[in-house]
Parts: structure tokens; sequence; C-alpha cells
């Protein structure tokens, strides 16, 4: 009994006391969201009320958000814009990713190079002459202004992440469609990327949480509110100058949060694939 | 070339289908999928079909990348203010920054919140990977709930942060309080160096799970028989940790690394979010400072010399990379 309980002691100890300091440390900002959203504001500023945990739940925040900010519209464009950007950075990532997996030709090597380079550039480097950029097409202010930019972060990963795949398909699947007379265009679109459905899953969401949740582009090519998406709007229209409407704010937040949260819990093993696949190439 | 290929393939193949059972399957897709004529018939060679394929990839690339490139360091060399063409000057914009005390602010600080909150998130990844390496019940939701932070908005979570480290309704101040341990208020973002270590325990938030979930599928590739030889050998669960789980994990682990260094080193949002730059401009880094004076000050080509300090320390980041992959070859 004694060597059962002291073991049971060492397994607290070294495994269930982490592993539960862990979890509320990651978990804690994501309940003070919830808790702020749903306290009044005459509890959310005394300090002598335990700030916990609320008698009075109201959803007066939420009321106040869609009153004072344009949030479904910009959760609208949130929508639009992540979507419209990780089709058009799959379907380029696809062909890109095929073609380096599987084609011979000679500057792929090098081609490969180039693209895992533009993989590891930070928005932060470009989004200056990027501005001009978007200006000078016409597009600034536009759905397209970020659009058309989200995929030079996201195009990178989805080639990288689908050659990755592409290569552990066995190429002796299209050979033979290839013998049966399929053309080398029909094999690859009716052989290659109907197996590569997993990949281009897992691709596609990562590539939809990260454009989701971009901040720089979105707050230096979008100014006017209507063009807003989620992470800028919540920022930049519910905090006036030194005044934060921190009710409205953390029920934005939650807001903004819970649909990518909730994507990500639908495809939780996708997800991970794509990360661990991305580092690993 | 190709077709010629084929065609004596499919005639032996028809041919032989004529006697056999299972071939009039082969005979059916043939004229079926038919044969490639016109464009089809280029796409069969596979350097034209790559060049098409990797077309638009390339397309947007250049348009969005390799020329604003060019351009960043052309406004870098030119004193271009919004809404008025630039004229060169040189590395005059370069000069200005390093006598410029903020930006040297900014310099120390880009590195300092890079290597102390890579570092933290090293140590706490492996910790949280080795932990959700064992056994236990829930493990599957334990691991997806972990890696929360780093999916949602890092703006909205980090919004939730500010609200926490408020100057008068913070809670850890609410929690020190009625613990006894304070008697005063502690202003978590009033200055530089508070507020410096308050970006970079955020930051460890976020980043974390991305190290543990990583470093968790390099865990998971180690075999179990080598812990258990060397268990019989001996070796303790410290020992055995550092001469056989670190040295089998350690290509992923460094890979880890400089990506999360990449992502830390051109921060901007977490620190515009919580901060902006202050208090008195004394937690700017290059990205929240290019954007300050790129963006409010209407410097486009002094903000764009600032931001491109950060490619000297991306472009050796990159050079270690693909020369570690290549050795790996």
């Amino acid at each position: 009994m004694a060597v059962q309980y002291g073991s049971r002691l060492k397994r607290a100890v070294t495994f269930y006391i982490p592993l539960t300091c862990l979890l509320v440390g990651t978990l804690f900002p994501f309940y003070w969201m919830v808790i702020t959203s749903i306290r009044p504001d005459v509890e959310l500023y005394n300090v002598k009320m335990n700030p916990f945990f609320t008698l009075h739940p109201t959803f007066k925040h939420f009321l106040d958000l869609f009153e004072l900010t344009m949030f479904p519209r910009w959760a609208w464009n949130t929508l639009f814009i992540a979507t419209v950007s990780t089709g058009i950075s799959l379907f380029c990532g696809l062909l890109a990713g095929y073609a380096l997996a599987r084609l011979q030709f000679r500057w792929a090597p090098s081609v490969g190079t180039v693209i895992f380079i533009t993989y590891l550039v930070p928005p932060t480097l470009l989004f200056i002459p990027l501005g001009d950029v978007v200006k000078t097409f016409g597009i600034g202010d536009t759905p397209w202004a970020v659009i058309l930019t989200y995929p030079t972060f996201l195009i990178p990963f989805c080639t990288w992440l689908l050659m990755g795949y592409f290569k552990t398909i066995p190429r002796e699947i299209e050979d033979c469609a290839r013998i049966d007379g399929a053309s080398r265009f029909q094999a690859m679109v009716r052989i290659s990327f109907p197996l590569a459905i997993p990949g281009i899953l897992s691709a596609g969401i990562f590539a939809f949480t990260l454009s989701w949740n971009e901040f720089l582009y979105a707050l230096v090519f979008l100014s006017s509110p209507q063009q807003k998406t989620i992470p800028i709007g919540v920022f930049t229209e519910l905090v006036r100058g030194d005044v934060f409407y921190w009710g409205p704010l953390m029920a934005g937040a939650l807001l903004g949060s819970i649909p990518v949260a909730l994507v990500y819990s639908m495809f939780v093993e996708h997800y991970v694939t794509a990360l661990t696949g991305a580092v690993k190439g | 070339m190709a077709d010629q290929r084929i065609e004596p393939i499919l005639a032996k193949s028809a041919a032989s289908g004529a006697s056999a059972i299972p071939a009039p399957i082969v005979v059916v897709a043939v004229p079926k999928l038919g044969r490639p004529k016109g464009l089809g018939h280029l796409l069969e060679r596979e350097h034209i079909l790559a060049g098409v394929l990797l077309a638009p990839t390339l397309v947007i690339l250049t348009l969005f990348i390799a020329y604003p490139f060019v351009l960043g360091i052309w406004l870098a060399v030119s004193d271009k203010v919004v809404g008025r063409p630039g004229n060169f000057v040189g590395l005059h914009n370069f000069w200005v920054n390093l006598n410029d005390s903020i930006f040297l602010r900014a310099f120390q600080n880009t590195f300092v919140y890079t290597f102390i909150a890579t570092i933290l998130k090293l140590m706490l990844g492996m910790a949280a990977a080795l932990l959700l390496n064992q056994h236990f019940r829930f493990k599957r939701i334990v691991r997806a709930s972990m890696l929360l932070p780093w999916i949602v908005p890092t703006v909205l979570s980090t919004l939730a942060w500010q609200w926490m480290f408020d100057a008068t309704f913070s809670v850890f101040n609410w929690m020190l309080m009625n613990a006894g341990i304070i008697s005063r208020r502690i202003l978590w973002l009033g200055d530089g160096t508070m507020a410096m270590g308050c970006l970079i325990l955020v930051n460890v938030w976020r980043g974390m799970p991305f190290f543990a979930i990583t470093l968790l599928a390099g865990l998971q590739t180690v075999n179990p028989d080598l812990h258990e030889a060397a268990e019989i050998d001996g070796a303790n669960a410290w020992q055995r940790f550092w001469r056989v789980t670190l040295p089998l994990i350690k290509p992923i682990m460094l890979v880890v690394v400089l990506f999360s260094m990449i992502a830390t080193f051109a921060d901007f949002q977490l620190i515009y979010v919580l901060t902006r730059g202050g208090p008195y401009s004394s937690t700017h880094v290059f990205g929240t400072y290019a954007y300050e004076i790129a963006m409010r000050a209407a410097k486009l080509g002094q903000g764009a010399s600032i931001s491109l300090f950060l490619f000297p320390f991306l472009l050796m980041v990159i050079v270690f990379q693909l020369w570690y992959i290549r050795r790996g070859d």
C-alpha cells in the first residue's frame, strides 16, 4: 500500500501537477475573455469585487459590440478574405508542389530553393514597399489588397507541404494510368490530385487559420471601417485614444476567436500534420 | 516523343487483351481518355508542364515579394515621404537610424526579445512535449487545447493580456494583493524593463504550443527500445533524456528554433497591440518602429531602411537552414 501511495504521489508531482499548471496557464486568458465579456460594467470597473466570476451575467457587451461597430461586416470580410486567399494559395501550391515533387526539369532545385526562401520572408520586411505596390495596382483599401498578398506567405507553405505529400505517393500509381492511356496531365489531375486530398486539407486548414489571424498587412492596406477584418476592426475601432471599451473588446475577441477555433477543432489532426510537416519539409 | 513510346505498349496490351480475360478494362480506357493533341501534346513534355504548373506561383511571388523587395531597397536609399516622389539620398537613412537613440533601443530590444523568448519557449515547449508524450486519459483533448494560444488571432488574445495587465484592474494585482504579497499595485506595462518582461511572457505563452507540438512529433519518432536499453545499462531518467532523446530529436529541434527565431525577430503584432512600443518608445522592435516611422510619421524611406535591418539576420538564418538541409541529403 505504502509503495502504491508513494508512486501515486510521485506521479502527481512529476506529471499531474505540472500538466495542470501548464493547462491553466495556457487557457486562463481565454477564461478571462469569456468572463470579462459577460460581466456588467459596474463589476468590471470595481477593484473590490472578485473578478473571477459574476452573479449577474449580461449580454450587454455583445449588443454594444454590434451597435458600436460593424462587427458582422468584419466577420464577413474575414471569412471572404480567408476563404479566397486560401483557395488561391491551394491552387498555386498544389500545382507547384506537384511540379517540384514529380517532374524532371533543369530548374527544379533552384525553383524549390527560391520558394523555400520566400517561405521564410516575414511580412515585416516588406509591408512598406508592398503598400506602394498595392496602391499602384489600384487595389488599396479593397479586400483584394490582402487576398492577393496573403498568398505570398501561404503559397510557399502550401507548396512545401504538398511537395512533401506528393513524394509519399508512389509514382507507380501514375505510371499505371499512363500505361492505360492517360496523358501526363490527366494522370496528374485524375490520379495524383485525388490521392493528395488529405494533404490539401491539411494545407487548407493551416492556410485558413493564418489568413484569418493576419494583422500587419490588413492593418496597413485596409483603412476604411467597412473593409476591415476582425483582428483589425476590434483593435482599431474599440480603442479610442486611451479609452478601452473592455467589455465589447473582449466580446469581439471571443467572437473573433471562436470560428477559427471551431475550424481547428474539427480538423485537429490535419492541422497538427500541417504544423509538424511545415518544419520537417 | 512520349506518344511514340506509349503506342507500342498500348498495342501490346490490346493485343494480349484478345487472349487474356481481364484485358477489356484496358481496351475500354484507351478511347475514353483519348490521345493528347495540340496543347495536350505540349503538356506531355515535362519541362513545359512544369513551367505551366509553376507559372501562377512565380507570377504572384514576383509581383508581391521580389518586386516589393527591390522597391524596398530603393525606398531605403531615398527620402520618400507619403504623397511626394523620393530622391536618392544614399545611405543617409541608415546614418540617421544609427544616430537615433530610439532606433538603437529598438535594435537592442529586438535581440533581447528574440533570444530570451526563444530560449524560454524551447525549455517550456520541451517540458510540455515530454509531459504530453506520456500516456494519460483525455490526452487528445489536452493536446488540442494546448494549441489554442497558437490558433486564435494573436491580436485578440494579446488584447486579453493587455486587460490582465491593466494599470488599475489587473487580475494579477488583484490576486497578489488578496494573497497579501503586495500592498501597492504593480504597473505591469509602466516602465521599459517590466513591459519588455510582459511582452516576452505573452510571446512565450503564444509560441510555446508550437514548440510543444512539433517537439512532441519528434519525440514520438524515438524508438522506446533505445530507452529500455539505456535503462538496463543503468542510465537514469535525466541521462536518458540527455544522451538518448535529445541527440535523436536535435534536427527537428534546430528547425523549430530557427523558424521561431525568424518569427520572433520579425514580430510586430504582439508588441504593437500590447505596448505600441511604449512607454516612452522603450519597447520598440524593428517591426513596430518601422511602422511608427513609415505609417504614422509618413516617412516611407526612413521606415523602409529600418525594416531592412531585419534582412542580414534573416539571410544568415536562411543560409544556415539551406546548408543544413543540403547536408542532410
